[in-house]
């Protein structure tokens, strides 16, 4: 049974969402500040965690960039505000996902499910074992862990996944689309900005220098492809 | 070349030189005519007077009747009197006659003269110009005085004479040259003083000219340097009075626009709370009602759609008040549209419902906002399937177009009755219910005005029309741009950076 911590501050949603998603089968704790969020995170230990964007106190942001800093539990971002930016901003913070509100049960369950799929297949992903060089960024498969110029690279699960895909394929090219499904499991398509955004920050988190990537490089209409240098 | 012609400017020049024109001919006429008679007048007093005088003075010593050499020598006398050698005299007497310089035909002398001399009793003159020198000639009869003095004689005796007229033709020459001398320097005043007068007016009006256009160009501060006050400076005052006022309209209009934009943002905004609670448990109400009396049953199952119907009101409202406020940008992406259109198809379930005419796979790809295609072809076919009746088709082909270069068109028609010709105009406004074929809709009446704003931001088009078979026909037009074109609105900052 997934254990899910909502941080929400409307009373009214905050209840909603979680009579909905107890309906659905899930273990959830809900916390009303960031502060109190991020409390819970460490006593009820969630599978995933719903974060609200804005929050009185401590905002969502922060609360989010918190979390990813010691901790690569699946978060899906809940925003009222469905403009590029906010969801940019984001995702760009470390979510692995968004819905804009309002949304329903069934949807917010199905999401729930995606992100929780994909730490379970990026963690069962048990093919041939074995450890790949890219130049100095090593990828092991099975213990699933990477390492940049030896240092370990923590990646959040949309991370880890998105760089297993590419770079299982080095060379080729993958349409942003492919990513989605391939990354994120989406069945509706559009959201190219969840894979930009997690490709800007995992060149982040192994240390590519800005405008000019060594390992994740864009083609330009098309999509990304991996190849060290 | 004709605007030019009809231009303030020229027609300024010409009146002004025509006014110089007719003001110098007059003038110079009237001079002329005035000094060309008292220098005629003049000259020819004094030489009848001469003539008068002279004969006079002579005829006592002549014997008379004349004879031949008598008259000869009597106009050799006269001729000799005169203070001008150039006197030729004509005597005569009867049928004889004798002139001052031998063979001296007297052409001058015209028959009237003669007869009238020879009438009238009186001293008779007569200018004549002839082979371009022009003469006096003038003809006197000798009379002999009558008894007690008041009766004249006519002697028969009859004196002519020739003068010519060079000098008083020179002061007339003259006076015609310093006439034209005259009109030229006039002239050429009058054409600077119209050019001076059309720039004085025409600055003033080229500066209007721009100005307008620059507000009619949307540079709503524009003013002008208002100089003296004349009638041209309170055109210009008045021209800047209305563009300030103009200004201030506008300013306070797009205040309020934008007042009102934002005011719709913040109230979806605020409805998107209350809603994100109510459609959380939406399945839960839809799932508990089967185990309700049928009454609340029924009122639970009517909350559920209703959120349901809310929220999706609220997403129309917000990316509509996006697409107002401009924030909209378009993502593209380079994607296989027959597989795009499949998935929209196929997430909303219309698999089934709608008949495709698709490219074949990989037939038909373009860089277009795979999101916002997806929002448009939805709408499209939800409008169909919604408001007409089976079969809904939807056809999808590429269009090459020797200008726009090659498009993507999708073309989803119905068999319903069609749109009312009154109501194909507003299809695509917002909120616009038509006849009560397509009132209550459980669309937001947003859709369509979305779909548009989607076409637009991809530079394309879309229109509405009935098949001449029926049904409403709706086609989109979409710019396939190739890799590398430039989009008409700024891409995410994030790709250009990647």
């Amino acid at each position: 049974m997934p254990r899910v911590l909502i941080i929400e501050d409307d009373r009214a949603v905050r209840e909603g969402v979680r009579l909905a998603l107890r309906r659905q089968g899930h273990e959830v704790a809900a916390a009303a500040t960031g502060e109190d969020g991020l409390e819970q995170l460490r006593t009820f230990g969630p599978d995933a965690v719903i974060l609200d964007l804005m929050l009185p106190g401590m905002p969502g942001l922060e609360v989010c960039r918190r979390i990813r800093a010691h901790d690569q539990v699946p978060i899906i971002m809940a925003t009222a505000r469905g403009d590029d930016t906010d969801i940019v901003v984001g995702l760009e913070a470390g979510a692995d996902d968004y819905v804009v509100k309002p949304v329903r049960a069934r949807v917010l369950d199905a999401r729930i499910r995606a992100v929780l799929r994909r730490v379970g297949a990026a963690s069962g992903d048990h093919g041939t074992p074995r450890t790949e060089h890219h130049g100095d960024l090593v990828i092991d498969r099975a213990g699933l862990t990477v390492t940049h110029q030896g240092r370990p690279v923590a990646l959040g699960p949309s991370e880890l996944r998105l760089l297993l895909t590419l770079s299982a394929s080095a060379g080729q090219v993958f349409s942003r689309q492919q990513l989605l499904e391939a990354v994120w499991e989406h069945n509706y398509h559009g959201d190219a900005r969840l894979v930009d955004a997690c490709v800007k920050r995992l060149r982040a988190k192994i240390g590519e220098p800005a405008g000019r990537p060594r390992y994740v490089h864009t083609v330009r209409g098309f999509g990304y492809r991996f190849g060290s240098r | 070349m004709l605007r030019a012609l009809s231009g303030l400017r020229v027609r300024l020049v010409v009146a002004f030189t025509l006014v110089a024109v007719v003001a110098t001919v007059t003038t110079g006429a009237l001079t002329f005519r005035e000094a060309r008679t008292g220098v005629l007048q003049q000259s020819q007093d004094t030489v009848i007077e001469d003539f008068r005088h002279r004969v006079n003075t002579l005829v006592p010593n002549y014997r008379f009747p004349p004879d031949e050499s008598g008259l000869q020598s009597f106009a050799n006398d006269v001729s000799r009197g005169g203070r001008s050698q150039n006197w030729r005299v004509l005597a005569a007497y009867r049928d004889a006659s004798a002139t001052s310089r031998p063979g001296d035909s007297f052409r001058e002398l015209s028959q009237a003269m003669r007869e009238s001399v020879r009438t009238r009793r009186a001293t008779v003159f007569q200018r004549v110009t002839r082979d371009g020198h022009s003469s006096l000639v003038v003809g006197m009869p000798v009379t002999f005085a009558g008894q007690y003095g008041t009766q004249r004689r006519a002697s028969g005796l009859e004196v002519y004479l020739t003068v010519p007229q060079r000098e008083e033709q020179g002061y007339v020459d003259a006076l015609v040259a310093a006439i034209e001398r005259a009109t030229v320097p006039a002239l050429a005043l009058a054409v600077l003083m119209a050019l001076l007068a059309a720039r004085g007016v025409l600055r003033p009006v080229r500066a209007l000219r721009r100005a307008t256009r620059s507000i009619a160009e949307g540079r709503l501060d524009t003013r002008l340097a208002v100089q003296g006050s004349d009638e041209l400076a309170d055109l210009s005052r008045t021209f800047n009075e209305t563009a300030a006022a103009l200004e201030g309209s506008v300013a306070e209009l797009r205040r309020m626009e934008a007042g009102a934009r934002r005011f719709a943002a913040d109230v979806s905004h605020e409805l998107r709370t209350p809603l994100a609670a109510m459609s959380a448990v939406t399945d839960v109400l839809d799932e508990d009602a089967a185990g309700l009396d049928d009454d609340t049953a029924m009122a639970v199952r009517l909350i559920s759609e209703e959120t349901t119907k809310l929220a999706g009101l609220v997403d129309d409202l917000m990316e509509v008040s996006r697409f107002d406020a401009g924030a909209a940008a378009l993502h593209l992406d380079d994607i296989d549209l027959a597989e795009s259109v499949r998935r929209t198809l196929a997430s909303r379930g219309w698999l089934d419902t709608v008949r495709t005419s698709l490219p074949e796979p990989g037939a038909l790809r373009g860089r277009v906002d795979p999101r916002r295609l997806d929002v448009i072809v939805a709408n499209l076919v939800a409008n169909a399937l919604r408001h007409g009746a089976p079969p809904v088709r939807l056809r999808l082909r590429a269009e090459d177009d020797p200008h726009a270069g090659r498009r993507a068109v999708v073309e989803v028609s119905d068999g319903g009755d069609g749109i009312p010709d009154g109501v194909l105009p507003h299809v695509f406004d917002r909120f616009y219910k038509s006849d009560s074929a397509r009132t209550r809709s459980e669309g937001s009446g947003l859709g369509l005005a979305i779909t548009t704003e989607n076409v637009r931001l991809h530079g394309g088009t879309v229109r509405a029309a009935n098949h001449p078979d029926g049904g409403a026909v709706f086609t989109v037009v979409l710019p396939l741009r190739p890799d590398g074109a430039k989009a008409p609105v700024r891409r995410a900052a994030k790709e250009e950076q990647a």
